[in-house]
């Protein structure tokens, strides 16, 4: 015991002293903040200043189209041809031009000139309009009040509502996106310290330490006092890796979107007097927040995910994912000579990996289907599956069967891979084989 | 003298080929052990097994009358044919770490390494990566872990393979003054320079099977074969007529008007009585008897067991 605990001792302090690694701690919670960001703001429209001449040549649209914080229209008379030449001298950033046939349709009907390529949302906001004064004047010109037609349409929400055995509701924020997440991050680490494992086997191997080595120990102790020294590194990096990420974001969100927190919160309060007070509401009070929507549905579903389930299943599958697959890693590592030949012997094992980060997909959009249940109860694919499916809410029961099955399971490959691992060691110069390793098995 | 190591009807077996075929050995203590025999015969398999990397599929090995057993590892050193260490630690840390996996306490190894980087004069290396150092150096760390903590029972592996000559007779002195403190040496090794000089005992070992052991001085004595080498000056002719047939010439020739002849006594002739036949006719320059060496035997045994006939083996004076 005391010689495994300085093997221990060893892996960690050679690799916490290592620069890459160091780096790495550092670095991927600046990625996966960086990640955050560019998700969330995907989800925000764009606020280019846009200022634009209209020549509505249809007498249509004049002093009908509207413009908001950052839009700005102005009508001109002037011929096309020099205002095409002149707009962008005048401070305008486009030109829009109508013609006088609108109304009957066809091709080239409106034009939008520009230097700088105007953004998708603001073409949209554009068209949008226009199309609906086109279609309010249609149904004048037929006799008919556009009103009867808009105060006809009511849209419908679909609201999920999950329940259990007893049709209670059940508490669920069906955050498909961030369990998937957090499925690819188990996937990441487990390949990451598995390799870790691998290659500091490799190592020893290729450098010829191992025979000194394992006249002191014996290689049992030798290879798990990697594969712990390995978790426990792993363990700490990812809880460093936590924290950095935690503050960072917290920091980040604090900054740019304490707006978005707030109005979020006014939202709130809108559609709580709206469901109370029903329709009696005036509806033209109220702040519209429709460019807000979707930033707002991803706030309230980050805000209704349990982070501690989230982060004790996280650590608890780590560490059983890594055991199970790290033992494996182990005793291919000592099965070869060089990185170059250990691809073949690699591949299979990341197999599994990969079969379960595809599973892991599909719990974005069923959850609830058989191939992700069974993803998450067998020890091959079950640290990534259930994962991805934990924010959906996880029956505590099926945790511990597909836990307590990750951990039996260790044990036996690591069983496995000791057997591979002693007689791995020692080989040197001959090509190793799938059946060769077989044979290894049952040696003394 | 009690034997520090018994071995007992040893056979491993691995899936293709048989390694070591119920072999039996003891190596008395405090002396030096030559554990000989051709590459692939199975002497690194055999150490394997007395340094518990590997078990035996058969027999048993017992270490001062005990049968092996796990605490038994703190009292062998162990220096691999291939050898190594980890080129991005600092040698300091690197012998510590050994040390310690040897049983020795955190002082105790700190002791012991200062004492002997003081005494290969190695201290300033200390804060160095193995990857820094030259190869001669790397093998003196490699020696200075092997023997740090004092084993009773020192096992080296090819010792002179890869080490420069300096390195070689470095440790060639360090093993005489560690078998002078009791520590008992087993070599394996397929040169036989080093084994006259050095071992007390040997074994032959030739695929798979033990086919010679004994004292080396008891060895040579038995493969006399009483054959001598004269040297003369004068008649030649004389000399053959008066050896007539006491003896059998192996060899002859003559450089500078000096005759050699390589001569096996036979018909109870005996020494005295071929330099007899030599005095009256000629100038006697120098007269030997050949004994074996132990690389003639080694490779007469081996050739023996792989029935390879027709090879003459060399005499060295």
């Amino acid at each position: 015991m005391k010689k495994i605990r300085l093997i221990i001792a060893r892996e960690i302090t050679s690799k916490l002293t290592n620069k890459t690694f160091l780096v790495m701690t550092f670095l991927a919670p600046l990625l996966i903040t960086g990640f955050l960001g560019v998700m969330i703001k995907m989800t925000q429209s764009e606020k280019t200043e846009q200022k634009v001449l209209v020549i509505d040549e249809s007498k249509l649209f004049i002093d009908k189209l509207s413009g908001n914080d950052y839009i700005s229209l102005s009508y001109s008379k002037q011929k096309l041809e020099d205002a095409v030449e002149q707009f962008s001298d005048k401070g305008y950033t486009c030109l829009l031009w109508i013609s006088p046939n609108i109304i009957e349709g066809g091709a080239g009907a409106i034009k939008l000139y520009y230097k700088k390529s105007p953004g998708f949302a603001f073409q949209t906001y554009i068209k949008d309009q226009m199309e609906r004064i086109i279609y309010e004047n249609k149904l004048r010109a037929n006799n008919i009040d556009p009103n009867v037609i808009s105060n006809s349409k009511q849209s419908v929400k679909l609201i999920l509502e999950k329940v259990n055995d007893k049709g209670k509701p059940e508490e669920q924020s069906s955050f498909g996106m961030f369990g998937f997440l957090t499925g690819a991050l188990m996937f990441f680490f487990i390949m990451m310290y598995g390799m870790m494992v691998f290659r500091s086997v490799m190592e020893e191997k290729t450098n010829r330490i191992v025979e000194v080595i394992v006249s002191s120990v014996k290689p049992f102790e030798l290879m798990l006092g990697k594969i712990i020294g390995v978790a426990i590194l792993g363990t700490i990096q990812f809880v460093a890796m936590g924290i950095i990420t935690i503050v960072l974001t917290t920091t980040l969100s604090s900054i740019f979107l304490k707006d978005a927190t707030v109005q979020l919160q006014q939202f709130e309060t809108q559609q709580e007097l709206v469901k109370k007070n029903g329709t009696n509401v005036n509806l033209n009070q109220l702040e519209k927040f429709d460019d807000k929507l979707e930033l707002f549905d991803v706030l309230k579903k980050i805000n209704k995910i349990n982070f501690t389930e989230v982060f004790i299943c996280f650590i608890l599958y780590f560490i059983g994912g890594y055991l199970f697959y790290s033992s494996i890693m182990a005793a291919i590592g000592s099965a070869v000579d060089s990185e170059a030949d250990s691809q073949q012997f690699i591949t299979p094992v990341i197999m599994p990996l990969l079969v379960g980060y595809f599973i892991a997909t599909k719990t974005i959009i069923d959850p609830d289907s058989n191939l992700v249940f069974w993803g998450s109860i067998i020890p091959f694919t079950s640290p990534i599956v259930m994962m991805s499916r934990i924010t959906n809410g996880v029956p505590l029961s099926e945790i511990l069967i597909s836990l307590s099955l990750l951990f039996i399971s260790f044990i036996g490959t690591t069983w496995l891979a000791a057997k591979i691992y002693r007689t791995g060691i020692l080989m040197y110069g001959k090509k190793t084989s799938w059946k060769e390793i077989g044979k290894w098995l049952f040696y003394r | 003298m009690p034997n520090i190591l018994q071995i007992n009807n040893v056979t491993k077996r691995y899936s293709n080929h048989v390694a070591l075929n119920n072999v039996s050995l003891n190596i008395p203590e405090k002396s030096v052990f030559g554990l000989l025999g051709p590459n692939g015969a199975g002497k690194t398999s055999l150490i394997r097994i007395i340094n518990q990397i590997t078990a035996p599929d058969k027999g048993e090995i017992l270490f001062k009358g005990q049968k092996l057993n796990p605490s038994h590892v703190e009292s062998i050193g162990y220096l691999p044919e291939e050898r190594g260490l980890y080129k991005k630690m600092s040698v300091g840390e690197q012998v510590l770490y050994l040390a310690r996996l040897k049983g020795l306490s955190k002082q105790e190894a700190k002791k012991r390494m200062a004492f002997w980087f003081e005494k290969l004069d190695m201290q300033s290396w200390q804060k160095k990566k193995i990857e820094e150092l030259s190869k001669g150096m790397q093998q003196k760390v490699q020696f200075i872990v092997t023997v740090i903590h004092e084993p009773e029972l020192l096992i080296l592996d090819e010792p002179f393979s890869g080490f420069d000559p300096i390195n070689a007779q470095l440790i060639r002195n360090e093993i005489l003054e560690l078998r002078k403190k009791g520590a008992t040496v087993i070599f394996s090794t397929h040169n036989m320079g080093s084994v006259e000089e050095l071992c007390d005992n040997i074994a032959l070992i030739n695929k798979s099977e033990k086919i010679l052991d004994g004292a080396v001085k008891d060895i040579r004595k038995t493969y006399r074969s009483n054959t001598y080498k004269i040297s003369f000056k004068g008649n030649v002719l004389g000399f053959t007529n008066n050896l007539w047939s006491g003896g059998e010439v192996l060899e002859k020739y003559t450089e500078d008007d000096i005759h050699y002849f390589t001569i096996k006594l036979q018909n109870g002739f005996t020494s005295n009585q071929l330099l007899q036949a030599a005095l009256p006719t000629c100038e006697v320059l120098s007269f030997n008897e050949l004994i074996p060496s132990m690389n003639d035997i080694f490779i007469m045994k081996v050739n023996e067991e792989n029935n390879v006939v027709g090879t003459k083996s060399d005499y060295t004076e």
